[in-house]
């Protein structure tokens, strides 16, 4: 099952992988980082299929992409 | 567990000075990973230009020498020639390389320098603060066209990608956008392509990359990318226009 | 590597033949009267021995293309006169800033502006006090003979990499052109220190950056008094001039390049009528050779400056004396037909001395 992780230091919360994502499972959250962005959270990671467009379209590569193994 | 996607090592694990929702990130990022697909980084030299383009050093692992204010492909000529066994690229804003830079990138291009040259233009002078650019669009507000780019006063925009194109020295010319995945998609290859242009010693290669300036365009990043895609692409189409060896 | 056999050549042939001599790997250039011999002499013969030579699309092209060569760590020049030195000083002054050697050779020639195409030292200040911004210099080496525009570029060269300041050999239109007999004397390598700062690719190990931004808290102000300090050892090391018939003098003539020759030929008139008129020629203009002057005019009180502009070096030989010496001016400044005889210049000794 993919997953994303948001390194929330370098998230500058320009928002582009909140529109980026076709599943809409990324938007920004209301509480800032210690620079005093409001940064981007992911949500329902049920729903994610790896498809890695936020990542792609992350100006601060804040973004890893992340696919657990069927076993 | 399985990354699908993490940083290119050419990029170093840092935070740019760059603004929220700048496209600089976006390109760095692309042109890493380029230098990744190709392990060239340890033998690559990139010339800085004047601009926020000037801290590549700071953002790749890899050995840079800083140009003055246009001169990148000049520099890059010296490098090149001095030592033609290594990669040398130069990343230039619009001002720097269609304005003062002019000379240079034509007379680099039609030699057929075996360079290549990343062109980032967001139709902005952005480390001066927003001043008109000659990529600025017809009617856009910037510090110096504070009632739009009159094209009557100050010509249309440069299409550089076409104009170098027309050029025998060049081997490959592209215009690519990071606004989309799609774009990116097809960006991410293009970058690749420009880079083994150089690695396969088959010619001159540029990129122009289109690119939004939230901060000086006085737009929100969103507002600012959608931009991207509503008036500069349908002015400055995304596509190939020279591939002499269909790389 | 040259036989030792003389050879008669033109100023401009001397320079290019020591540069490729001294391990010249990269030159771009652009035509411009009267230093064209150089880039010709080049296209010719430098890419006979591995080297590159490259006809630039401007001056400002060809000296950021040095910028680029020497980054990497290679012997690289190039060469220019008047307008185009000018449109140099951009790239002159972020090689000072990025602390690149190089060599530049500068055959003046008239100016303002398109000027002329004759002798002329007017560019002194251009080229003593940095040419470009921001508050640097560069080594200035100032030939007065086919032989010294061969053996002062080969020394430019060493110098350059030496202490990383740029360096330009200062001649004229005159020493240019005309033709004496050289020997072609082999290079000597002196110990240099090794370039581990240049850009070669950081084969995955430390990265290199060559650049002149300091942005950061008091970077630049560190810098500007790093090469404070290099100055002040290269006046020290590097300070270079010629005297003739100084020891009895009670008048010095101070004059380099072209000028020299002329004084060196009224001081020998002068001499033959009993007159006691010796002559200081200034090797190096950067470094300045303050201590020579200080040391003649500490016995010698009366100087006579001669050069082909309305008046530069004369400054400098003017902070240079002890407080109680003497110093006035003869110059002609540069153009068709200025350029002064022996016996104008004799005539000049004279009304200093009677």
């Amino acid at each position: 099952m993919p997953y994303i992780i948001i390194d929330e230091e370098r998230c500058k919360g320009c928002g582009l992988c909140t529109v980026a994502c076709p599943k809409k499972l990324v938007s920004l959250n209301d509480q800032p980082n210690a620079l005093g962005y409001t940064v981007a959270v992911f949500n329902n990671q049920e729903n994610c299929t790896g498809c890695c467009f936020c990542a792609e379209i992350c100006p601060d590569v804040a973004i890893t992409v992340f696919k657990e193994d069927l076993r | 567990m399985t990354q699908l996607f993490s940083r290119p090592s050419s990029l170093k694990d840092v935070q740019t000075h760059f603004c929220p929702g700048c496209h600089h990130g976006s390109i760095h990022s692309l042109v890493a990973r380029a230098m990744d697909s190709f392990g060239i980084a340890g033998e690559t030299i990139g010339c800085a230009s004047v601009g926020c383009s000037v801290f590549l050093y700071n953002y790749f692992h890899i050995d840079v020498v800083e140009s003055p204010h246009g001169r990148a492909p000049a520099v890059a000529t010296g490098v090149k020639r001095a030592r033609p066994d290594r990669i040398v690229f130069s990343y230039q804003g619009d001002g720097d390389l269609a304005a003062i830079g002019t000379s240079e990138i034509i007379h680099a291009a039609n030699r057929g320098e075996m360079i290549t040259v990343i062109f980032v233009n967001n139709t902005t002078y952005g480390m001066t603060g927003g001043q008109m650019a000659p990529t600025t669009m017809p009617g856009q507000k910037t510090t110096t066209s504070p009632n739009g780019r009159n094209v009557v006063n100050d010509g249309k925009p440069f299409r550089m990608a076409e104009l170098l194109s027309n050029l025998d020295g060049v081997a490959y010319s592209a215009r690519i956008a990071v606004n989309s995945p799609k774009n990116i998609i097809q960006a991410k290859k293009a970058i690749k392509t420009a880079f083994q242009y150089q690695v396969e010693k088959k010619g001159f290669a540029f990129i122009e990359a289109l690119a939004a300036c939230p901060t000086n365009w006085g737009m929100n990043p969103l507002v600012a990318n959608e931009r991207v895609g509503n008036e500069m692409i349908p002015y400055f189409p995304l596509g190939v226009f020279k591939n002499n060896d269909n790389l | 590597m040259n036989s030792l056999k003389k050879k008669f050549v033109k100023g401009n042939e001397a320079v290019a033949m020591a540069a490729i001599e001294a391990g010249l790997r990269c030159y771009f250039g652009y035509p411009i009267t009267p230093q064209s011999d150089i880039p010709e002499y080049l296209s010719r013969e430098l890419p006979k021995t591995g080297g590159t030579f490259i006809q630039a699309e401007s001056e400002i092209a060809s000296i950021n293309m040095v910028l680029g060569a020497s980054a990497t760590g290679v012997r690289t020049m190039t060469s220019s006169s008047g307008p185009g030195i000018s449109l140099k000083q951009e790239g002159i002054s972020y090689m000072a800033g990025s602390e690149l050697p190089c060599v530049i050779v500068d055959i003046m020639r008239s100016g303002p502006g398109l000027g002329g195409i004759d002798a002329s030292q007017a560019d002194y200040h251009q080229a003593t006090k940095g040419g470009g911004h921001g508050g640097y210099r560069i080594i200035v080496l100032a030939p007065n003979s086919v032989q010294e525009m061969y053996d002062l570029t080969m020394l430019a060269f060493d110098l350059s990499d030496l202490y990383r300041i740029p360096a330009m050999v200062l001649a004229d239109s005159v020493l240019g052109q005309m033709k004496e007999s050289i020997t072609p004397n082999p290079y000597i390598a002196i110990p240099l220190p090794s370039k581990g700062w240049a850009v070669r690719g950081t084969g995955g190990g430390k990265q290199n950056i060559v650049k002149s931004l300091y942005l950061g808290d008091g970077e630049m102000e560190a810098f500007h008094w790093k090469m404070h300090a290099r100055y002040k050892e290269l006046a020290e090391k590097e300070s270079r001039w010629e005297e003739y018939e100084t020891s009895d003098a009670d008048l010095v003539i101070a004059a380099f390049g072209v000028t020299s020759r002329i004084a060196r030929t009224a001081v020998e008139m002068a001499r033959a009528e009993g007159i006691k008129v010796g002559l200081f020629r200034p090797i190096t203009l950067f470094p300045f050779p303050e201590k020579g002057i200080a040391s003649l005019s500490s016995r010698c009180k009366r100087w006579l400056t001669v050069e082909l502009s309305t008046g530069q070096m004369v400054d400098d030989v003017r902070l240079s004396v002890a407080r109680d010496a003497e110093v006035s001016f003869y110059g002609r400044p540069p153009g068709m037909g200025s350029l002064p005889t022996p016996e104008e210049l004799f005539n000049q000794i004279k009304k200093q001395i009677l």
